[in-house]
This record gives structure tokens, sequence and C-alpha cells, in this order.
């Protein structure tokens, strides 16, 4: 590998299995020389100073469900990691870790995102919603309480990415067709087999919900 | 609870469906709010004080030795607790992912860091991983046979006759110890084998040619090959279902803290809360009593999640290591799949021959699979038809796959798409309506003939099959094809052991306590249901408390005997709980404790409802200490007994086929299914619906592919190993058989059989399609374009 080059991250020549998602920032910051005490740190990329953080731990906070939260975490550590891990806000489930399942999804500046996939890092500054944020006490949401009635769950595992994909869907199409529903919930896997009862709460809609 | 009348009823009796005014009713699972507000508690969500993250170093190779490991470097790591070599060197590892060293570190990121600064070597061996193939070089087993060499022919069925031959011919290489012949009678070997190995000649062994295959599993009956003769018509097919793998979303693994005086506490992903503990002690050098075991949810487990594996000992020994600091050991994605997740494949050449009126006469079947470095057994074929005469052979192919583990109905939804689909090529043969050749040879099922030819009837009218079944090979034009097919299926499914106590207090709280866990089958609604039905208060007014290895033993939730052994288990305890609040409250009604029901809330004299009391002023003469009564499952001196075994049921599909793009649509799918007496209707139809989704995903898209080259799984991760989405699926109809015929039964389990029929229901409907067979599941786009062009398939098999 070549350590010397402040190259993009994306031109290293990294070993295909052996470096993960996190490795990579890492690889890519100790690829440019970063002085490791020296704050704040900037390298040259694309022929421009850009600040970089870590690779040891940063300060990091977070406006989650409308609290705000800090810790301090390594740049590689991913929102839905900070979350779980540091926060205890463990609604939001870590299944496939490389969005593929949506089992992580949450809500970011009101869109969907997989938390698996947005470093905790990057997520500073924006509005974070999960799960949590939709019931209060005993109160639970309406789509939550869809779910219960048309038995959209058994496990419960993809349960929480699918009440957040399903609330993005239903804000955007409260009475959504079918093939509106099929594009916006399927970012989502469920292992059980729920998908019928999701389909109730689908068309059951906002009215129902 | 209702008075006895019927004299063949005691008090533990179901109650008559008149009577009922919870059980069989559709009830909303109690832990649903918990669940879809995110607030339900897993495994994964555990995160107690001072929590360590624990990994493993995996083999990335499928067959090696480990010849040296330097954990030095990420020992002396800062952040890292604790390192432990799992299978150091001179180890053979038999499978790729297979764990090396266990690491315990402050955060997943410097556990990983530790990972790989951990130096593994390995001798790479060669491996095997080719399961498909037909084993034509698969040799004569010969030679002495050893201890292994037996008990392999036991677990796998071999027939005594042939036991025996093989005894009397080859001899055996060891002296048969008295505990051997002992614990081999136990396991139900017959006395005349265990005579034959008494009596058998001892033999040097000898060293046996290496094979991954191994003739397994054979059978005659009747006289196959005059039947063959006498059939007018005969069938012949290749068909095969690969290894799949469970995919469970959250994860296997555990949460372990090694705390003084060598107590254990542990959170487990376990579909075996009771059974756990005397798994972990034997590994862990420390009594059962020791370890304490907790789970409130687990996120999915379908028969892979009865054993601590290897993953929850490290976790406890790592913690063990790094001075009692819980250690949180959670399979990685691309292990889970890889490892944690096989169900065994099953390959087979089948033959039949009937009569031109579509009697069946005989079966013949050469079949094979694999359950991974164990070779594998013979699925139950054929499947549900006792065909009169029968000639089978198996062979047990070992690869380096991982190892099998049991997966929701164990090797009936392989069975069904040997048998269902030959059963379907015959029928096309003879140019019938698969139904009608079905229900012409229908006795063959046995005694649930009856309830397979209502099921018939009941799915014809949801389908509308008669009315829409065509020939096989969709006539229309243009290259979108549609067909039917249809399957059928069967389960034991009795109720396992199972223990509850409860407790009635003096102001009317009830508490049950068991062992048993819920996977999402909504167990722990049944059983308060059943404790509600009887004890005529409502669900809320009960505290239910499962999930940790304190309470009374209750079985793991397997082979769908939960519900029958909670439902059973419940009902007598809330039943003897009633006696003594009867017995208390009887003086206060001028009356006998038998002259007294418990109905909406109320304590009151059957003959005279107006004499009564509230549940509360019944309880309030309990006086200060609180009723404790137990439950239990079997139980003779409490008849009768509450579950069955054997349920059926039937299943269509209706599918669309692009004979361009090799693309298969379904369009709707029906399920008609019996499980005996239902008690949460609600959650019963899940279960189908539930079944016929992940039927339809293993029908079209899951395979654990394993590259030859390497050895390793391709598809370890939720992209390539793709599960069916929300739209992937069709209409589905899911109608239960209850009522008289069918609640008078019992409880009978419901988790695996609907699952079985979907591959081949599926399978069929794309031939009737098509106009050919696709021989192998998943029915991929590659797969139905060789079938239809009859190129070879990417499988190798034409």
């Amino acid at each position: 590998m070549k350590r010397s080059d402040p190259v993009s991250p994306v031109e290293e020549e990294v070993e295909p299995s052996g470096v993960s998602r996190r490795d990579f920032l890492k690889i890519s910051t100790i690829a440019a020389t970063v002085p490791v005490v020296a704050s704040p740190k900037t390298v040259l990329a694309a022929g421009e100073e850009v600040a970089v953080s870590g690779p040891g731990k940063v300060p990091i906070s977070l406006l989650v469900n409308g609290e705000k939260l800090s810790a301090e975490l390594e740049p590689r550590v991913t929102l839905l990691d900070a979350l779980r891990n540091n926060f205890n806000i463990t609604g939001a489930k870590r299944v496939c870790d490389r969005a593929e399942c949506g089992a992580c999804t949450v809500l970011m500046d009101g869109k969907t995102v997989y938390a698996c996939s947005v470093l905790a890092i990057d997520a500073q500054g924006k509005k974070i919603e999960t799960i949590e944020s939709l019931s209060r006490g005993d109160q639970i949401h309406p789509i939550q309480q869809s779910f219960v009635d048309h038995d959209a769950q058994q496990c419960g595992f993809c349960t929480p990415g699918f009440v957040i994909a399903t609330k993005a869907l239903l804000d955007k199409y409260p009475n959504p067709t079918p093939e509106q529903a099929r594009k916006e919930l399927a970012g989502n896997f469920c292992r059980c087999g729920t998908y019928a009862g999701i389909r109730g709460v689908v068309h059951a809609g906002r009215k129902g919900a | 609870m209702s008075p006895v009348t019927d004299k063949d009823k005691t008090p533990y009796s179901w109650p008559d469906a008149k009577d009922r005014s919870v059980i069989g009713s559709r009830v909303s699972r109690v832990d649903g709010p918990s669940k879809s507000s995110g607030r339900a508690k897993y495994t994964y969500d555990y995160n107690p004080e001072g929590l360590l993250f624990g990994l493993m170093v995996r083999s990335p190779y499928a067959h090696c030795k480990v010849k040296s490991v330097d954990t030095s470097a990420a020992e002396k790591m800062a952040g890292v607790k604790a390192v432990k070599v799992v299978q150091g060197p001179g180890s053979e590892i038999f499978w790729a992912g297979d764990d090396i060293v266990g690491v315990a570190a402050v955060d997943e990121g410097t556990a990983e860091d530790a990972v790989r600064a951990i130096k593994v070597e390995y001798e790479v061996l060669p491996h095997m991983v080719d399961d498909w193939s037909e084993p034509k070089s698969a040799q004569e087993d010969t030679g002495p046979l050893s201890m292994d060499d037996l008990i392999n022919m036991f677990q796998n069925q071999v027939p005594d006759e042939d036991v025996i031959a093989r005894v009397k011919r080859d001899g055996i290489t060891f002296q048969p110890a008295q505990e051997f012949l002992d614990a081999a009678g136990k396991e139900g070997v017959d006395k005349s084998v265990l005579a034959a190995i008494r009596t058998a000649q001892i033999k040097p062994a000898v060293q046996k040619p290496k094979s991954p295959f191994k003739k397994q599993a054979a059978k005659t009956q009747g006289d196959p090959a005059a039947a063959f003769k006498e059939s007018e018509v005969v069938s012949e097919g290749l068909y095969g279902v690969p290894v799949i793998t469970h995919c469970c979303l959250e994860p296997h693994g555990a949460v372990a803290a090694w705390g003084p005086g060598d107590h254990i506490e542990v959170q487990i992903s376990t579909q075996n809360v009771s059974g756990m503990a005397g798994q972990m002690a034997e590994p862990l050098g420390i009594p059962a009593s020791n370890i304490h075991m907790q789970q409130q949810n687990v996120g999915g487990g379908f028969g892979s999640k009865f054993s601590p594996d290897r993953w929850a000992i490290v976790a406890a020994q790592l913690s063990k290591q790094a001075g009692g600091a819980p250690v949180k050991m959670m399979l990685e994605r691309r292990a889970e799949l890889e490892v944690a997740g096989a169900r065994p494949s099953a390959f087979a050449r089948v033959k039949l021959g009937a009569k031109k009126d579509g009697e069946l006469l005989v079966w013949q079947s050469s079949s094979w699979g694999t359950g991974g470095p164990g070779g594998g057994g013979m699925p139950p074929i054929p499947y549900v038809f006792d065909v009169p005469n029968q000639r089978l052979e198996h062979t047990s192919v070992a690869t380096n796959g991982g190892p099998a583990r049991a997966w929701r109905a164990p090797n009936h939804p392989q069975a069904a798409v040997l048998t269902l689909c030959a059963f379907d090529d015959m029928a096309a043969k003879l140019n019938m309506d698969p139904m009608a050749f079905l229900l012409k040879n229908i006795e063959m099922t046995g005694p649930r003939a009856k309830t397979y030819t209502e099921e018939f009837a009941k799915a014809d009218e949801l389908m509308g099959w008669k009315s829409r079944w065509h020939a096989r090979g969709d006539k229309t034009a243009g290259p979108i094809k549609r067909g039917m097919g249809l399957s059928l299926h069967t389960w034991g499914g009795r109720g396992h052991a199972s223990n509850c106590d409860f407790t009635v207090y003096p102001d009317g709280a009830v508490e049950i306590k068991m062992g048993t866990q819920d996977l999402g089958t909504g167990t722990r609604t049944a059983i308060l249901m059943v404790a509600a039905e009887t004890l005529g208060i409502p669900i809320d007014q009960i505290k239910l408390l499962i999930g940790d290895s304190k309470y009374p033993v209750s079985g793991g939730s397997g082979g769908s005997t939960t519900i029958g052994g909670v439902s059973s288990s419940t009902r007598r305890g809330a039943v003897n709980a009633l006696k003594q609040v009867f017995a208390k409250a009887a003086p206060a009604l001028n009356a006998t404790p038998d002259q007294l029901s418990a109905k909406g809330g109320k304590v009151f004299v059957t003959a005279d409802p107006s004499r009564s009391l509230s549940w509360k002023e019944a309880c309030a003469r309990i006086g200060a200490m609180p009723i404790t009564s137990q439950g239990k499952n079997p139980n003779k001196q409490e008849p009768p007994d509450l579950t069955n075994s054997g349920a059926g049921g039937v299943q269509m599909a209706d599918v669309s086929v692009d004979t361009e793009t090799g693309i298969v649509t379904v369009n709707k799918m029906v399920a008609v299914q019996d499980c005996g007496l239902v008690i949460n209707l609600k959650t019963a139809e899940s279960q189908c619906y539930g079944a016929l989704i992940m039927g339809i995903s293993y029908a079209l898209y899951e395979e654990k592919v394993l590259d030859p080259v390497t050895g390793r799984m391709l598809n370890a991760d939720m992209e390539h190993y793709r599960l069916a989405g929300y739209g992937d699926i069709p209409e589905l109809v899911v109608h239960m058989m209850t009522g008289k015929g069918y609640d008078e039964r019992g409880v009978i389990g419901l988790g695996e059989p609907p699952v079985i029929s979907p591959g081949a229901a599926i399978s069929n409907a794309v031939a009737n399609a098509i106009g050919v067979r696709v021989p192998f599941l998943p029915l991929t786009p590659d797969r139905v374009l060789s079938a239809l062009h009859k190129t070879t398939s990417s499988k190798g098999v034409a």
C-alpha cells in the first residue's frame, strides 16, 4: 500500500478482503501522514486542504429525539453503533451492517437513512429521530398501533426499521398505491414473513393509523 | 372454567366451543406494542455496565490445519481485555468461518483491530463443497465397522437387516463394551442388531479410502420390480433443494458475565432458555446451577438456536479472563450466514410407475444430500404417501460447508419437493389434474386422508383450481406463461414437556412463571389466553414471566412443540389454582366448590349465576398468604391429554413466468391448514402467512452458494443472499380448519407445517406454466431458462 501520496482514499490500493469500512477511514487518514497530535488537522485531498478528525477519539455530539447527546468517539463509529453502544438507544437494530436490510432505519432531517451506513461524526448537526421518538410512555404512535392490530410483526427484530420506513411512506403518500408501497418499502427485509401484516398497515394508510 | 358434564371430561379438558370466549378468538399479541415501539429488548440490545465487545478470528479456509497462532500484538493493544485461543495449533478446521481465537475489548473498533493483529498460520487442506453433483463415484462401503460407522448407521436409520448383514460380513473393529450396547439399546437399536454386534468377529481396522460419499439408508418395500412391470405409465425425473442459511435477523450470540463464586449471568439469543445451562456447564467446568440464563426476546431462530454454541462459551471464558466484565459476543453478519445457518440439501432421481387411471404403484429413488462435514440423512421420502412398492437408496455427502442446523420442519420441505414434484410430473404424463391424481391415491396418506380431502375441497374453492387449471404448458400466446401447482404436508407437533407455577394473590392479582420463550410466534399471548379463559378474568389482569432459567422448566421451542406444551401446562396450572380459589370462596356463596364456575370476572354458582362474587372478592377469601399451584405437561394424573400430534395442510400456488427473462412471479397462494384446537386465530394465521412468505423466499431466491475454488460462501451478505421482500409477496389466502372434527383433537403445533409445501407447490406451478420441470430450487432465472432451452444449468445438471 502506498502511504506517502496524499491521494483520495478511493485511489488507495487496499486489499479487498482485509479492510473494513472503518479501517478504510482510518487508513485514509494515516495515509495522508497526519500528525496525530495536531489540531485542527488538515490533509490535501484533490488539491484542497481538508480538515480531518481522528483516528483517535474526538468529541461528537448528536441531536437524537430532541435531546443533545455527547460522547468521545472514534470517527469510524457509525451512527447506529453510537446510538446503540454509547447512548443505549437500541430500537434501531444491527442486522446486515451494510445498508442492505433496513433494520437500522432512522430519520435524519426527516429522511429515512440506514444508520449503519452513516458515520456518527457526519450525523452531527442533523436532526436524528429513532423509533423511540414515535411513542410517549405507553402511548404508542398510530402506525405502531397499526402494526399491532395487523399482526405485522413476529420476532420483531425488523419491526422498528419497518415502522420508520412505513411512517415515511405514509407521510409521503397518505394512501399509497401498491407500486408506491413496493418502492418505498423495498429497502427493508423481514425473515419471519410479516409482509402480509405490513400490507394491512399500508392499506389502512394514514386513516387507519 | 365450566362445569364438567360429559363423563369423559375432567376439569382439565378444553372447554367446549360454546363455553369458550377467549380460546379460538383473534387476540393481538400482548408484546406487540413493546416490539413496534422499539422498547422490546433483545440479547443484542443488552448493554450492562462495563460491557466488553467480543469478536472472533475466523478461519479463511474451508479445510485446513492451524499451524501457529500469535496473539502477542493483540494482547498488548490498549483496550484489549482478554484473548482466548479457541482452536490452537494442530486443530483441523472443517469449514470456513470456524472460530480460531476470541478477543474481548472495550469497544467494537478495538476488538476489530485486535482480530486483525492476531497472526494465524494455516496448512491449507483440500476441500469439497459440491453437494449437487450426482455421487456416481460413491463406493460401496466395505471393511470392518468402527464404532463411529455403527453410530452413523443407527443415526441414518439403516434397516436392521442391512446392519446385521454388514456386521456379519465385515466384522467390527472394537470390543463392544456393555455400556456401548446399553446406550445403543436405549437409543432404540433393536436387540437383534445388538446381538449381531455382541457376537461379531473383531478385525483390525483397515485404512478405508477417504470419500465424501457414504451409502446410507436403503429400503425396499413390497415388490418394486414386479410393480414396474405392472405399470402402464412410468415417469422419471430429477429434483433438488440446495443448502440454504437461516439468516436470523438477530444473529446468534450471548452476553456473559462471570461473577463472584463462579456464578455466571448469561443473556442469550436462544430458542431454549431452560435447556441452556446444562449445555454450558461442562465446557465451562462449573455446575449448571451456577448459570443463570435470561432472554426477553429473540430475533429469529427457525431451528438454529438450541445450543449455546461456542460463542456463548467463549464469551463466558473471555469474561472470566477479563475479571468478570460482561462480554457481548454476537456474530457479525458474514459469520451468521456462513457458519450459523444451514438447512441440509437433498437431491434425487425419482422413478414412478402407475396405472393409466392414476393408481400409483411404485416409487424408486436414488437420493443424496449434505448436512455439512457430517454428511446427511435421507429426507422422509416418499413424503406423506406410503406407496405400496418402494425401493430407496441414499448417499450422504460430506462437505466443507458449515454444519447443518435444524430448519423449520427439518427435512420435510426437501421431502415435499422430491415427492410432490415427482408426483406432479407423473400426473402430467398421465394427463391428469394433479389434484385428481393425489386424491386418487389419498388413502396412501393413512389417517389424514379425510383431512386432506376436505382441505383440497376448501383450497379448490379459494383458488378456483378446477375451473382455472390447464394441462401442462400454458398454450396462450406471448412470453408470459401462467400456471398452477399444489402440494401437501404433515407434521407431528405434539406438545413438549412444560411446567409452570401459578400464584394467585389475595387482591386478585395472578402471576404465571414458566421457563419458556416467545420466538415471535405469540407464545406469551397464547399462555395468557388459556389462563384468562380458565380463570374467567381478562388477559391484562395476569402477569406472565418467561425467559428465565430460574422459572419452571419448559421445553425448547422447536418442532412446533411449544404451543401444545405451554397451553397444556397452563390449563392444568390454572385449573389447579381455580380449585383452591373455589374452595375458599364456596362458603361465602353457600355452595360447595364443585358447584362453582368462573367467567366474565366473576366466581358464581353454576346453577344460579346471580349468586356470585367478583374475582377480586373471591380472592379476598384466600387469606393473607397467596395460593400457589403447578401445571405440568404431560401429566397422566391430570387427564385428559390436551395436546395431539399430526397436523395436515395443503397449498396451491399460481405463478407467472416470463419465458424471455426466466423471472418467476407468484400471483397468489392459498394455504389450508389444520392444527387441532386453535388457541389464537390471529397469530395462527400469521404463522401461515409467514410460512408462505418464507416458502416463496426459499422457492425463488435462497441458496447458500459455496465457491468450489475457495470453499467459501460467495453470498454471505443480505444483498446477495436475497430474501423475499415486501414487493415479492402476492395475494395470500389462509384458511384454518377449525370446528367439529378438528377442535376436539387437542392443541397441535403450527410453526413447521405451513412452511413445508411452498417449494413443491411453486415448482409445480412453474412446470405447469412453462411445460418443463426446473429440477432444482431456487427457481432463479438462469435455472428457468436452462430448463426451457434444455441447456446445462449453472449447477451442472441438465
